[in-house]
């Protein structure tokens, strides 16, 4: 089992559901965050003061998979959030030791579902 | 003082000097001749009046800021209040420059040319010419802020700042000259329009309309099949505040109108009237939402309220208290249905000014027609008040003939603004939030603004 933890443009995170949601991945987390990379800041005023804004805003999504399902999902991911410009972001891939559905108790790869 | 307790009343310089002032009051008063003196007191106290609804009407223009900037998105707040704290200086300098002398100035029955930068200006009130320049100028910033609120969250802000231009120095004062300068050629059709359902909130409700279309909907408005999606407004506190405010501020609006205080039976009538419309507006709209939605919908409801407060605005001099609450419990079944009616046309609309201020100012303006009475200054009887079908015939008209001049004119100015220097933003932008795109700042610096859309 796998966990991917995705950092997104927020923009394009609509893109990316319904990337996902075509390849059968319905599960996710999402979360706001705050990152910096290749793409540079850009400038805001205040009362006439210039500064430079370096944390831009970005997504993170969490999904939690099955061995199966890592390529399609690692796609889908790409395709959505692609638009080959820079601050497309970045995908990591973690291995997940365990997973349990609160629910029912259940353990593993039925778990992720 | 709440220290001290006194068994005996020792007077203070304070009370000394009211019963000082009040007993040389009495004591001119009595010495000089009846006539001036009540005259005198009589156009000052008709002034302050007339001043008071202006500084009340003004105050609309932070109502209608809460509204716009509750009902959209955080990442739009600066944008969208700029704009609003703009289009009122704008109006404001262009009223005097122009605006005024269209509107007032003698000239045909389509448009005056007399008092250009007020200097001999005409004054049709009775009141001092500055009060009522300033109650009218506050009536031009309302009617220029509402179409703000429907082109929301794409506009460009050099765009909206032409239009507020134009709008408040010769489309606004045309309407205006039209139907309240005794000159103008519905005003001699006998076209009533008390307070302005026509010429203020008509007049925006329609350019918004045609702007909207003109503008296009939000990115993500509209699916790829033509259903609505929601793009919720981020602080519904907020845009209640702003309701209440604008609310508040339609005391002056209404019974400001009267231009006189008189024995002050019209405007305690009206007062009732505006209030117990936009009562009744609420509720109905609640209780539509609450039937064909499933829940009691607080934006829909504050927008009832506010349709039951343009919709009195024509006739709330004409018409009883008891027609009030009709007029206000019909606005709210127009609004909720002109909101479902854009969707579905596919217009986008954030903050419902079409649905509010459009629809219900056309609606408000027939009502004259249906429920206006001459016992209260009206010249015709509304029908049901025996009067046939001559005043509701001159209503129609008269809202209609606007609404189409409105529409045709400012259409054409959208039209060439977008094809000049653009009407709307990129779509980058747009996503990225006006804010930091028209003004390089943000409304909540500091805040986490999460939105998914």
């Amino acid at each position: 089992m796998k966990l991917i933890i995705a950092y997104i443009q927020p923009h394009k995170l609509n893109d990316v559901k319904r990337a996902l949601f075509k390849a059968e991945v319905h599960k996710m987390s999402v979360t706001n965050a705050l990152g910096c990379g290749a793409q540079k800041g850009y400038h805001e005023s205040y009362r006439g003061v210039q500064f430079e804004v370096n944390l831009l805003k970005k997504v993170r999504i969490e999904i939690g998979v099955n061995e199966d399902f890592v390529e399609r999902t690692i796609e889908a991911i790409i395709d959505g959030a692609r638009t080959g410009q820079l601050g497309d972001g970045k995908i990591f891939v973690l291995d997940l030791p365990e997973c349990i559905r609160i629910r029912t108790g259940e353990r593993g790869g039925e778990a992720i579902g | 003082m709440a220290e001290r307790r006194r068994s005996v009343w020792r007077p203070g310089w304070r009370s000394v000097a009211t019963w000082l002032f009040v007993l040389l009051l009495a004591s001119t008063a009595s010495a000089a001749e009846e006539g001036p003196t009540v005259q005198l007191l009589d156009q000052g106290l008709n002034t302050l009046w007339v001043l008071v609804a202006a500084f009340l009407v003004f105050f609309m223009q932070a109502g209608f800021g809460m509204v716009e900037a509750g009902f959209t998105r955080a990442k739009n707040a600066c944008n969208i209040l700029t704009k609003n704290f703009l289009d009122y200086c704008v109006a404001c300098i262009m009223f005097f420059i122009a605006g005024y002398a269209f509107m007032f100035g003698t000239g045909n029955g389509f448009i005056g040319w007399t008092g250009f930068f007020m200097s001999g200006a005409e004054n049709p009130s009775s009141v001092q010419p500055w009060a009522f320049w300033l109650f009218q100028a506050a009536f031009c910033g309302a009617a220029a802020t509402i179409v703000a609120g429907a082109m929301a969250e794409r506009m460009k802000f050099p765009a909206y700042l032409i239009y507020t231009a134009v709008v408040s120095v010769v489309v606004y004062p045309i309407v205006g000259h039209w139907i309240w300068n005794s000159g103008g050629w519905l005003a001699k059709m006998g076209f009533a329009d008390f307070a302005g359902s026509t010429v203020v909130h008509s007049v925006g409700g329609w350019i918004s309309f045609v702007g909207t279309i003109v503008l296009g909907a939000r990115i993500g408005k509209f699916s790829p099949d033509g259903r609505p999606r929601v793009i919720a407004g981020h602080s519904i506190p907020l845009a209640s505040l702003g309701v209440f405010l604008l609310w508040f501020g339609w005391f002056g609006f209404n019974p400001g109108s009267t231009l006189a205080v008189g024995d002050g039976e019209a405007i305690s009538r009206i007062a009732v009237n505006t209030n117990i419309s936009a009562c009744a507006g609420a509720i109905v709209a609640m209780v539509a939402v609450w039937v064909f939605f499933g829940k009691p919908d607080l934006s829909m409801t504050m927008n009832g309220c506010l349709a039951g407060l343009v919709a009195i605005t024509a006739g709330c001099n004409y018409v009883s208290p008891a027609a009030s609450i009709l007029i206000g419990a019909i606005s709210g079944v127009v609004v909720v249905a002109g909101v479902a009616l854009l969707d579905r046309i596919r217009v986008d609309d954030p903050v419902g000014a079409i649905p509010v201020h459009g629809m219900n100012g056309l609606w408000g303006t027939l009502a004259v027609g249906l429920w206006g009475q001459k016992s209260y200054g009206l010249t015709n009887d509304g029908l049901f008040h025996g009067g046939g079908l001559t005043q509701l015939g001159v209503q129609a008209l008269g809202t209609l003939t606007v609404d189409l001049f409105v529409i045709a004119v400012m259409g054409a100015v959208f039209l060439a603004i977008k094809h000049t220097m653009g009407l709307r933003v990129s779509a980058e932008e747009e996503m990225r939030g006006l804010d930091i795109g028209e003004h390089g700042m943000e409304s909540y610096a500091g805040f986490q603004v999460f939105t998914t859309t």
